[in-house]
């Protein structure tokens, strides 16, 4: 009976996303405030039965009601709870569910968060938002729904996939979902203000805080994401161009170019249609990742269901969404007036050519992603795009953002004059040059080494340089104000990245060895011994265990035990083993053995040494919290406040 | 001219510099690294004869599977209805290469073999990858391949 409850409730859920994103429109247009006030408490309403369905799913899988489907395919008796709970979202249904579930959780922190914004407006974005939810709760109920009967009930359920049951899968979908939606509210902020037609300021220092934050999301789950294709699939790369890694990182591209747009369409009035188109692109390609990962229209590791009417429903509501979204820009973003002015050595410039350069990034690796598709299309036969493509291009077009970022805080808005470019040009680049020379000595003459500390520290020294500019010239707590703290934090991050992407890609040994127990191998200055296997079990699965002693110089490091796992159902998943380190890690995994009868014999091993791979994430957190620190500025929310009392009185003095 | 005009005019022309240089490379990464996907019969008929680097699709034929004693590299066939490819691989091969189990190898030909530098292989009995399954699909015919999970990985 109970997941009938469930889908009960999304039924319920659909019927108040529908009057929300009727009534609060229509309200706004005709200037009714009772329909405006519907939005309010539909979200609310809507939240509380997705949430409920959202949790009778749980209530499901923790309680093996294999009667349901969707829990019998993804779940069975031997998986342990938590498990049971990250299966939830672990395949096409659930992720669906929880995106609306996320969804809501955005929208109910807007209503509740945006008391001080003016009604119309409010009653716009939610409306906005309320249609968003529509699509989403309708494409469950028609095509994907969670709560569908399985008769007879089956004793056990099949598996999750034992790809996913490791604990970076567990909080990957929703934290990268959370980043995906919250572009929504950027998206929902823009189109209100189309609609409105005034196109105050205003409406970008509200959106500000929320897209900042949605993007800190998105830079968690994509580290996420990648920690564990590196520690999961077992051949200890970080990153593969593949196309469901693509999806989230076309929004994130965006999303950096919208959060730098935005603060120059709010400080200085200027790029305003650019700042609304930013925000229509980042959350369309936010819908295109969430489709394209579950939907299996690019065979990818990640595609797990395709279905002709789910195909057809999302191109629909693709095609609705932006669509309709560009003819609205289409048709009113001609009339947004331009700000002020900008000289070609100034902030406004250096940040457009960032925009210009992550737009440009985001259109190639979406061109590369979908081109199997377009070949299709025209007959060209069966293609794939190889990573060098990516691998070529990407570094091109990031690197006159790199050359430019030191001098982005020195830069002033409008004309910026150069002598302090000058000297920031001469220390960072003296700083860069003796870093590279020093470099060289330790790398063997690695190219790719030397340019990544080269460009790191260029990168890392202009941004410290201006913490001491601002340390010394600035009184005591008003220094590093949230925002710029941000900005700085972020920055530095893509410094720590550069050295962890460089480093490691060029530095790494990588070697697939036939080992036999006892034999020794080197690889990258460490001695790894095999001691060979052992058998071990665990809450659902059986595994062969390799041990391998790792010593530098006769000295112990490590000692690893990498798997070989079988689950239940007979699927088999390498686990590695990975010692970590801050500057470097000691990866081994198991292959195979070379004879299948006898696994006391030798075995095929993966021995890699990664150093600084670390670095890489940690950019990535950095990042993340830049975002997070700057959505925290105060002043986003005191002028909000003053700002929306202003409106107010305004909207008084008008009646 | 005057000035703003002159600046204008200056800004057009390095964007559309900036604009050919970008459509030039990125024609040029595109054409480097376009992988077609051929089955053996495809290839023995001289599909593939024009690409250098390309992937190859089939199953894998059993018993065909052969490990060198003292090193990583392993010979397969892959077959399909009107083929078969030798196809020669130096590394570890994911954990689900099976035989009789479709599989996708990145590589080129030497000779009358094909050497892979990658091979992914399904994730499990009922999956195909998309591709695969139409590109096999006249071979196959009437005959349903579901799919519904992801696939497995390995690379040199």
């Amino acid at each position: 009976m109970t997941p009938e409850l469930g889908q009960l409730a999304l039924i319920l859920a659909l019927l108040l996303a529908i009057a929300q994103s009727t009534l609060p429109l229509l309200g706004a247009w005709r200037g009714n405030r009772a329909l405006m006030a519907v939005a309010r408490p539909a979200a609310s309403g809507q939240a509380v039965f997705v949430a409920l369905a959202f949790a009778i799913l749980v209530w499901a899988f923790l309680h093996f009601d294999f009667s349901v489907q969707y829990v019998a395919d993804n779940s069975n008796l031997q998986l342990p709870w938590y498990y049971r709970i990250a299966a939830v979202w672990g395949a096409h249904e659930g992720s669906m569910l929880l995106w609306v579930l996320i969804l809501n959780v955005w929208t109910v922190a807007l209503a509740l968060f945006s008391r001080q914004l003016p009604e119309v407006f409010l009653a716009r974005v939610l409306g906005v938002l309320g249609i968003i939810s529509t699509g989403f709760l309708a494409f469950i109920l028609f095509t994907s729904n969670p709560f569908g009967r399985l008769l007879p009930m089956p004793p056990d359920g099949a598996d999750l996939n034992p790809v996913l049951q490791d604990p970076g899968m567990t909080f990957h979908p929703p934290v990268l979902y959370m980043g995906y939606v919250g572009f929504s509210v950027a998206f929902a902020f823009s189109i209100a203000a189309l609609l409105g037609g005034s196109m105050e300021q205003a409406w970008v220092r509200w959106a500000r805080p929320w897209t900042n934050a949605a993007w800190a999301f998105l830079s968690c789950g994509i580290v996420a994401g990648s920690w564990w294709s590196y520690a999961e699939l077992g051949w200890g790369g970080w990153w593969f161009w593949d196309p469901v890694e693509n999806a989230s990182f076309m929004p994130w591209l965006v999303g950096v170019a919208l959060i730098h747009a935005q603060a120059v369409t709010e400080k200085r009035g200027s790029l305003r249609a650019w700042t609304i188109l930013l925000s229509l692109f980042a959350f369309s390609l936010s819908l295109l990742g969430t489709f394209l990962v579950r939907s299996g229209i690019l065979t990818s590791v990640h595609a797990f269901a395709s279905d002709p009417r789910r195909g057809t429903f999302i191109l629909g509501f693709l095609a609705v969404v932006v669509g309709g979204s560009l003819l609205l820009y289409a048709l009113r973003a001609p009339k947004v007036a331009g700000g002020k002015a900008f000289a070609l050595v100034s902030r406004e410039s250096a940040i457009l050519i960032g925009n210009l350069m992550f737009t440009v990034a985001a259109a190639m690796v979406m061109l590369g992603t979908l081109f199997p598709l377009l070949g299709d299309a025209l007959n060209l036969g069966k293609i794939s795009v190889g990573p060098p493509y990516f691998g070529l291009l990407f570094p091109l077009l990031m690197l006159p953002v790199i050359l430019l970022l030191p001098f982005g805080p020195y830069l002033r808005w409008g004309k910026s004059d150069t002598p302090v470019l000058k000297q920031v040009l001469v220390r960072a680049g003296i700083a860069a040059l003796a870093c590279a020379l020093l470099a060289a000595f330790f790398v063997q003459g690695q190219l790719k080494a030397i340019a990544g500390v080269a460009s790191a520290v260029w990168v890392g020294v202009g941004v410290a340089l201006y913490i001491v500019k601002r340390w010394r010239e600035m009184p005591r707590g008003r220094r590093y104000p949230a925002e710029m703290a941000g900005m700085l934090l972020a920055h530095a991050g893509v410094a720590v990245f550069l050295i962890g992407v460089m480093l490691s890609e060029s530095l790494s040994v990588t070697r697939d060895v036939r080992m036999t127990p006892g034999q020794v191998a080197t690889v990258g200055g460490y001695q790894f011994h095999f001691d060979g296997v052992t058998q071990t079990t665990g809450p659902n699965w059986q595994a062969v265990q390799g041990v391998v002693t790792v010593t530098r110089n006769g000295a112990p490091v490590a000692v690893m035990h990498p798997q070989k796992r079988t689950y239940v159902h007979e699927q088999v998943q390498t686990e590695s083993a990975v010692d970590p380190g801050i500057t470097r890690d000691l990866y081994v995994a198991l292959g195979e053995p070379m004879d299948p009868n006898h696994v006391e014999r030798a075995w095929a091993l993966r021995l890699y040494t990664k150093p600084f791979i670390r670095w890489i994430w940690a950019g990535g957190l950095f990042m993340m919290l830049g975002g997070f620190v700057s959505a925290a500025d105060r002043r986003f929310r005191v002028k909000r406040e003053a700002e929306a009392a202003q409106t107010i009185t305004a909207t008084v003095q008008e009646a | 001219m005057n000035p703003t005009r002159q600046r204008r005019l200056t800004i057009v022309i390095a964007v559309l510099v900036a604009v050919i240089v970008a459509a030039a490379l990125v024609v040029y990464a595109l054409q480097q690294n376009m992988n077609y996907l051929f089955t053996p019969s495809q290839v023995q008929a001289g599909d593939a004869a024009h690409y250098k680097n390309f992937r190859l699709g089939g199953m894998v034929k059993a018993g065909s599977i052969q490990h060198s004693s003292d090193s990583l590299q392993v010979t397969f066939t892959v077959v399909d209805a009107g083929g078969a490819m030798p196809v020669e691989y130096n590394g570890i091969l994911p954990d689900l290469f099976r035989e009789n189990q479709s599989v996708i190898a990145t590589g080129h030909m030497e000779g009358a073999r094909f050497v892979a530098t990658e091979v992914l292989a399904k994730h499990d009995e009922t999956y195909m990858p998309k591709e695969l399954k139409d590109a096999m699909a006249k071979a196959h015919q009437g005959k349903h391949i579901d799919e519904s999970a992801g696939q497995d990985k390995s690379t040199l």
